[in-house]
């Protein structure tokens, strides 16, 4: 029997789904360890990279306050809500019975369209820095090893 | 109701059909996608909407919302801002380092046996209890449609025929199917709101008032009841609600980025950039359907009121009754039964294939399988043992929510998958010892803690265990989330492994630049 035949994924999930059952082959990539993994490049001459470094830098400039803003925007309505829920019932001047706390909720949707807005504009420096580092180390490799 | 069901039965076929179509559609291509991986960003975008717009969201929230007005909108919110902590802090890496399951995430740098093991029990556990969700709903749901039927006879038979059906059919965990799902999901909500809407002229300002003025007839003390549904504290009251609406919010936001079925969703793009955008397309679709919980949820509660829901998970199909008769109610009632079946079908693949390949196999066999087809075996087993569990589980809690029964997954992914996860992306000291700690106190924590509290322990009979609740939250989070954190901490500092360290440079070039990641598409 090929391998072809002893690949019983499509019987019990479809093709482009991620485990493939009743393989007799090799591991799928994702499946390596470090180990198994080849190394196509020394990953310890890119991580010392000064571009590797300000890459780290840069994504954590911004992932780690932009995490902190959404959880305390996040958990400032549940504890609002959650320990005053008589003050967050007061109607906003305006809108009718709408009260504080559904304006809070509402708002919670544009925080979370802010953040995605703000990390889609900051992305595209870390992935104009990840180019930079991924052709670099490739292009280092073909010429220690042509 | 009989046309209705006849109704609801074509609606059901030719959902499936156009399942199975779609199936066929993309299977020309399957080749293609497993080489090149090219599902395009809002593909894969709406497939991720597919897979988390649960029984839950929309059977749930609508009843929490219809009987809890505002407390029970804040579960639309949560399970909205948790997709932040996908965005920013899991997607990227993943899809970089080219791993697709927490236990490829753990088991690359770690011992492999171990943590793989302990992986794909948390993976059976998440999915378990995801799965007694949709299986309260679909048993609700047949149970409205067959008025003559117990619910027992219901979930017993719906459930065995959706676990049936997917394991031997196979075909539906595909993204296509998702796809259609999500956008029939979008379509039926957005059909349900505008019918509310028209009952207030369009106007945001008479709907707002209603819903600030409900006014019913309490069924069992015969007394007039007036409610102010958007004042918050209906659900979650006092000093001890306010802690459960914490732990609440602390699960569903970390929670999201930790099960087992999202996360597969990152196999199918091309790269980093691609896994980002459909993580927004996905928040779009997931966020237009949040935010109409306020028409359908708030409007249930002002057009129904709740003197005519005699069961919250079926306040959105009645709605559609009250609104739009019959035909209507047949097409929200089949949208609802797509969804859970094909969440349903989602999850059963992943919890069968992850613990038949990473349990049985890899830790049991050494990752060999001693005979041709022996893990399609085990999978088909562990999906109907993981289903029977789900249904009797199902049958002894057929009047809870089935929001807040997904929000007790959402915590115990919270507190057993995350802490693991992301101290493996982010912590180079970071082990085995700390990830198999972090993941077995999280899952025993949770699970304590959830089997202690008010929804399983009462006095009144109607409780799983008789007895007063031991612990007073009905969300375990805000101590197990924690106590799983610590647990893989300590673990990690009482232990040394240097081998983990040492490939932690790899790792991150890779999790940072996706250096390697692209073999499949170059080569």
């Amino acid at each position: 029997m090929s391998d072809k035949d002893l690949d019983l994924t499509t019987e019990v999930s479809s093709e482009a789904d991620v485990t493939r059952l009743g393989r007799s082959g090799p591991k799928p990539d994702h499946e390596r360890t470090a180990d198994e993994d080849v190394d196509i490049v020394d990953w310890e001459r890119v991580a010392s990279t000064a571009d590797f470094a300000a890459l780290v830098q840069a994504r954590a400039r911004f992932l780690i306050p932009a995490t902190i803003f959404f959880l305390v925007y996040y958990f400032a309505l549940l504890i609002l809500v959650g320990f005053f829920p008589d003050l967050m019932s007061t109607p906003v001047p305006g809108l009718g019975p709408v009260n504080l706390a559904y304006l809070f909720a509402i708002s919670q949707f544009a925080m979370v369209g802010f953040v995605t807005w703000a990390y889609l504009r900051a992305a595209k420096n870390f992935d104009a820095i990840a180019t930079k580092i991924r052709d670099d180390a490739l292009s280092n490799r073909s010429e220690a090893k042509p | 109701m009989t046309g209705a069901l006849w109704l609801f039965l074509t609606f059901v076929a030719v959902t499936l059909m156009i399942t199975w179509w779609s199936a066929r559609q993309s299977k020309g291509a399957s080749a293609y996608f497993a080489a090149g991986r090219r599902i395009k960003a809002w593909q894969n975008g709406l497939a991720i909407a597919g897979d988390y717009m649960s029984a839950a969201s929309f059977l749930g929230i609508a009843g929490l919302i219809a009987l809890k007005g505002y407390d029970g909108f804040m579960y639309s919110v949560g399970f909205l801002v948790a997709y932040l902590t996908v965005l920013l802090i899991v997607a990227e890496p993943l899809r970089n380092s080219g791993k697709f399951t927490m236990a490829d995430v753990l088991a690359y740098r770690l011992k492999a046996r171990p943590v793989r093991a302990m992986a794909a029990l948390s993976t059976l556990i998440v999915t378990t209890f995801y799965m007694i969700a949709q299986m309260v709903g679909a048993g609700s749901l047949v149970k409205l449609l067959l008025p003559g039927v117990s619910y027992e006879l219901a979930v017993i038979g719906v459930g065995v025929l959706m676990i049936v059906y997917v394991v031997f059919g196979g075909m539906l965990a595909t993204t296509w199917v998702q796809i259609t799902k999500a956008i029939l999901l979008l379509a039926g909500s957005v059909l349900l709101s505008v019918l509310v809407m028209a009952q207030f002229g369009y106007s945001l300002g008479n709907f707002f008032d209603a819903v600030s003025e409900v006014t019913w007839v309490d069924p069992k003390t015969g007394r007039e009841i007036t409610q102010n549904f958007l004042q918050p504290g209906l659900a979650f009251k006092g000093t001890i609600g306010a802690i459960d609406l914490i732990s609440l919010g602390l699960a569903l936001v970390l929670g999201t980025a930790g099960l087992p079925h999202i996360l597969i969703r990152f196999y199918t793009v091309p790269d980093a950039k691609t896994a980002r955008m459909s993580v927004v397309w996905a928040m779009l679709a997931i966020g237009a359907f949040y935010l109409m919980t306020t028409f359908f949820g708030f409007g249930a509660a002002t057009l129904l009121t709740p003197a005519n829901i005699p069961d919250q998970n079926m306040s959105a199909p009645l709605l559609a009754l009250h609104l739009g008769g019959e035909l209507f109610f047949a097409f929200i009632s089949a949208v609802a039964f797509a969804t859970i079946l094909a969440v349903v079908a989602g999850l059963t693949i992943s919890a069968s294939t992850s613990f038949a390949h990473d349990f049985y196999t890899n830790v049991i066999h050494h990752g060999r399988e001693r005979s041709p087809g022996e893990e399609v075996r085990v999978a088909r087993i562990a999906a109907f043992v993981v289903g029977a569990t789900a249904i009797l589980l199902a049958i002894g809690l057929r009047s809870t929510n089935v929001a807040f029964l997904v929000g007790l997954a959402f915590a115990v992914a919270a507190s057993a998958n995350l802490p693991p996860m992301v101290l493996a992306l982010f912590w180079k000291r970071f082990n085995t010892a700390g990830a198999c700690w972090g993941l077995g106190v999280g899952l025993t924590s949770s699970i304590l803690l959830i089997l202690l509290s008010p929804s399983i322990m009462g006095t009144d009979g109607s409780a799983l265990i008789a007895g007063e609740p031991i612990f007073p939250l009905r969300n375990p989070g805000i101590v197990s989330v924690p106590l799983g954190f610590a647990a893989a901490i300590l673990g990690t500092l009482l232990s040394r492994e240097h081998h983990a360290e040492d490939k932690f440079a790899e790792f991150t070039v890779r999790a940072n630049t996706g250096l390697g990641a692209e073999k499949a598409t170059h080569g």
